[in-house]
């Protein structure tokens, strides 16, 4: 018998037979508050830069003023050619090493947690929004959504080969719990809410 | 394995308790991150709805277990990942070990998983010539000096800054002496990244997996599961069965009750959806049994199979902030490790049921409810009843009553009442007993221990006592 077979059976003799139904999520959907102004402040507490633009024009306004463009700057975004490259999708993965600043679009924010949700179809490349120095997000202002069982009602069946949740840039307190930004991933995040 | 070579929990305890500022600060540090968790709980006005509503979907999960996992299997193929199914630790190893062989891969860069410590994993791969090296930072840093995490999300929690910094300073040649946390990790961060680029397979654990869309997910605050697997050509995932969820919704639920209970951040910075390989790319899935089929099947210690390991019940135990992970010589330490290990070997495992107050702060702690404390009073039931208890145990249950009954007796009976330290830390009032000088102690539970005597002393009456 394979081993297959074998944990499958003995996990059909060993489980409960008691029937436990699955719970209503509804019910913890419930929320009353200001979305964007909650998402800025949780973004805030995790180390993240809420900025809140109107167009395009002050995006790239706000990054000339803010980061070193003249290092390597890439983006998925057709309107931000003026200051960064488009042609790197179909690139080695590796080859994004001394990427100084990322900037891709979020399909949406979720204000309980300042995260932010990306599929493959919008990163470029899987490894796009980890591996830069920095990274930048941008999001709709209507795009940002209470909680994570919004969320998920909002993915619904989508199909995608890789989606990720980024909350704030990549962290660690693994020495004596002394918070450090910048672990392996982006060492900030800026996310630009456009109204 | 040698139950004679394991170190008892009490015996390990001791000798983590004779740095007493050490303890003193292990205690504070763990203690200062469950209190992150309750404010965090509490920014949460739905916090209880939300903890028994992941209660009732680990207990659907339990319950159907396997036709979940025939699901995620084949929606798992569908995605062109594929999947495995080993039985034990050892043919988990194994399974690995042919898929690098496959790939000719000699070097594997890791993410966090307490499954592949579990499987004693990199042992098993350095044996046969595949240098492994864990990214996590914390794992980087007792990897480097050849210890095992103390922790399940903090895996060097028991380490100062200057032990670090002796470490980097050794291995990665960072300046001596050196102790800024930024400096260190940036040097960590520098070596990593280059065996991120370097590595062609990467290994990580899985904390969810769904049985509706075939995919997993993967938290970190580093980013640095996403780093192995994005740049390696064969990425393989780890998980216990028990790690399913039936849905993609419920992943709502449990990201929102895992990072708050465990570090009190509102989500870990990146929740990864893994769902097919890149193009061109392998994914591999290794569901793993090892002894959870059986933990399935025990009615009292099933619920364990619940744990989203969050190391809530850790950094809230009272003896664990006062013992140290290592001292639970097992690869889950602290309440939660105190029950799953004896499922897996109950003769080496028998002491850790016994180093808890039962004082229940695990209980009231656990995102997905389970009744920690309970079942560690159940396993020492047990563990009494299949003579798994150490011989000594008894002649302390004999003098257990004139103990409860009288302190003093106990604080100036020497030999004996180091002996009762040792085996019944619960019922050692301060003065003896390290583990609780300055402390804000939970009641003892003595009914529910006498109880236990009661019950459990007298199986033991008329047995020879050493
Ligand atoms: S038993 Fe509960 S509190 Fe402990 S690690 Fe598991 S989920 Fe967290």
């Amino acid at each position: 018998m394979s081993s297959r077979e074998s944990i499958l059976n003995k996990i059909k003799q060993n489980q409960p037979k008691e029937i436990n139904e699955l719970p209503d999520l509804e019910p913890l959907k419930a929320f009353d508050g200001d979305v964007v102004g909650q998402y800025k402040t949780v973004l805030k507490g995790i180390g993240g830069n809420p900025v809140e633009v109107n167009n395009y024009e002050e995006i790239i306004q706000y990054i000339q003023s803010n980061y070193a463009i003249q290092k390597r700057v890439l983006t998925t975004l057709p309107e931000l050619a003026s200051i960064a490259k488009l042609d790197w999708k179909t690139d080695d993965p590796h080859s994004l090493e001394n990427v100084e600043l990322m900037v891709v679009k979020a399909h949406f924010g979720v204000a309980e947690n300042s995260s932010l949700y990306v599929t493959d179809a919008i990163m470029g490349q899987r490894v796009a929004t980890f591996i830069p120095q920095y990274l930048a997000i941008i999001v709709n202002k209507k795009d940002i959504l209470p909680k994570m069982h919004h969320a998920y009602e909002r993915i619904g069946d989508l199909d995608y080969g890789f989606a990720t949740f980024i909350a704030g840039p990549s962290k660690t307190a693994d020495i004596e719990q002394s918070l450090v930004l910048g672990a392996h991933g982006a060492r900030s995040l800026t996310v630009f809410i456009v109204a | 394995m040698n139950s004679d070579k394991t170190i008892q929990h009490s015996d390990a305890a001791t000798v983590f308790n004779k740095n007493v500022e050490r303890v003193n600060w292990h205690d504070e540090t763990l203690w200062f991150v469950r209190e992150k968790r309750d404010r965090s709980a509490h920014q949460i006005p739905e916090w209880e709805l939300l903890r028994e509503t992941a209660s009732q979907i680990k207990f659907n999960v339990l319950s159907n277990i396997h036709d979940y996992l025939v699901e995620f299997e084949e929606n798992a193929k569908k995605n062109g990942v594929i999947v495995h199914w080993a039985a034990d630790a050892k043919e988990h190893n194994e399974i690995v070990h042919s898929i690098l062989k496959k790939h000719e891969v000699t070097q594997l860069v890791k993410s966090k998983s307490m499954l592949t410590e579990e499987c004693h994993l990199n042992d098993y791969l350095a044996d046969r010539g595949v240098e492994v090296i864990d990214s996590d930072l914390g794992e980087y840093i007792v990897q480097l000096r050849k210890e095992p995490p103390s922790h399940i999300v903090l895996p060097a929690i028991h380490l100062k800054k200057e032990d670090v910094s002796e470490t980097f300073h050794e291995h990665l040649g960072t300046e001596k002496g050196n102790i800024d946390p930024q400096y260190l990790t940036e040097s960590a961060r520098q070596s990593l990244r280059n065996t991120f680029l370097t590595r062609r397979a990467a290994l990580t654990g899985v904390n969810f997996a769904v049985a509706e869309t075939g995919e997993f997910v993967v938290c970190t605050n580093e980013g640095n599961a996403d780093m192995g697997a994005h740049l390696a050509d064969v990425h393989i995932a780890s998980m216990g069965f028990e790690k399913l969820v039936p849905k993609r919704k419920h992943l709502g639920v449990f990201l929102r009750l895992l990072a708050r209970s465990a570090t009190g951040q509102p989500i870990t910075t990146f929740s990864s959806h893994f769902k097919k390989p890149r193009e061109g790319k392998e994914m591999h899935i290794v569901i793993v049994d090892n002894g959870r089929s059986v933990q399935l099947g025990r009615p009292e210690f099933k619920n364990s199979l619940k744990c989203i390991r969050c190391g809530a019940c850790m950094n809230t135990c009272p003896v664990y902030r006062r013992s140290g992970g290592h001292s639970y010589h097992n690869a889950v330490a602290g309440p939660i490790g105190s029950i799953l290990a004896p499922n897996l070997d109950m003769k080496k495992n028998a002491d850790l049921p016994f180093a808890s107050t039962l004082c229940g702060s695990c209980t009231n702690v656990c995102p997905v409810k389970i009744d920690i404390h309970d079942q560690l009073y159940k396993w020492r039931q047990v563990l009494v009843k299949e003579g798994y208890t150490p011989k000594s145990k008894t002649i302390a249950m004999k003098t257990m009553t004139t103990v409860l009954a009288n302190p003093t007796v106990f604080e100036i009976a020497g030999k004996t009442g180091r002996f009762m330290m040792k085996n019944f830390p619960m019922v050692v009032n301060n003065k003896l007993n390290k583990w609780y000088d300055n402390r804000e102690m939970p009641e003892v539970p003595k009914e529910s221990f006498r109880e236990w005597y009661k019950k459990n002393g007298k199986a033991n009456k008329g047995k020879k006592d050493e």
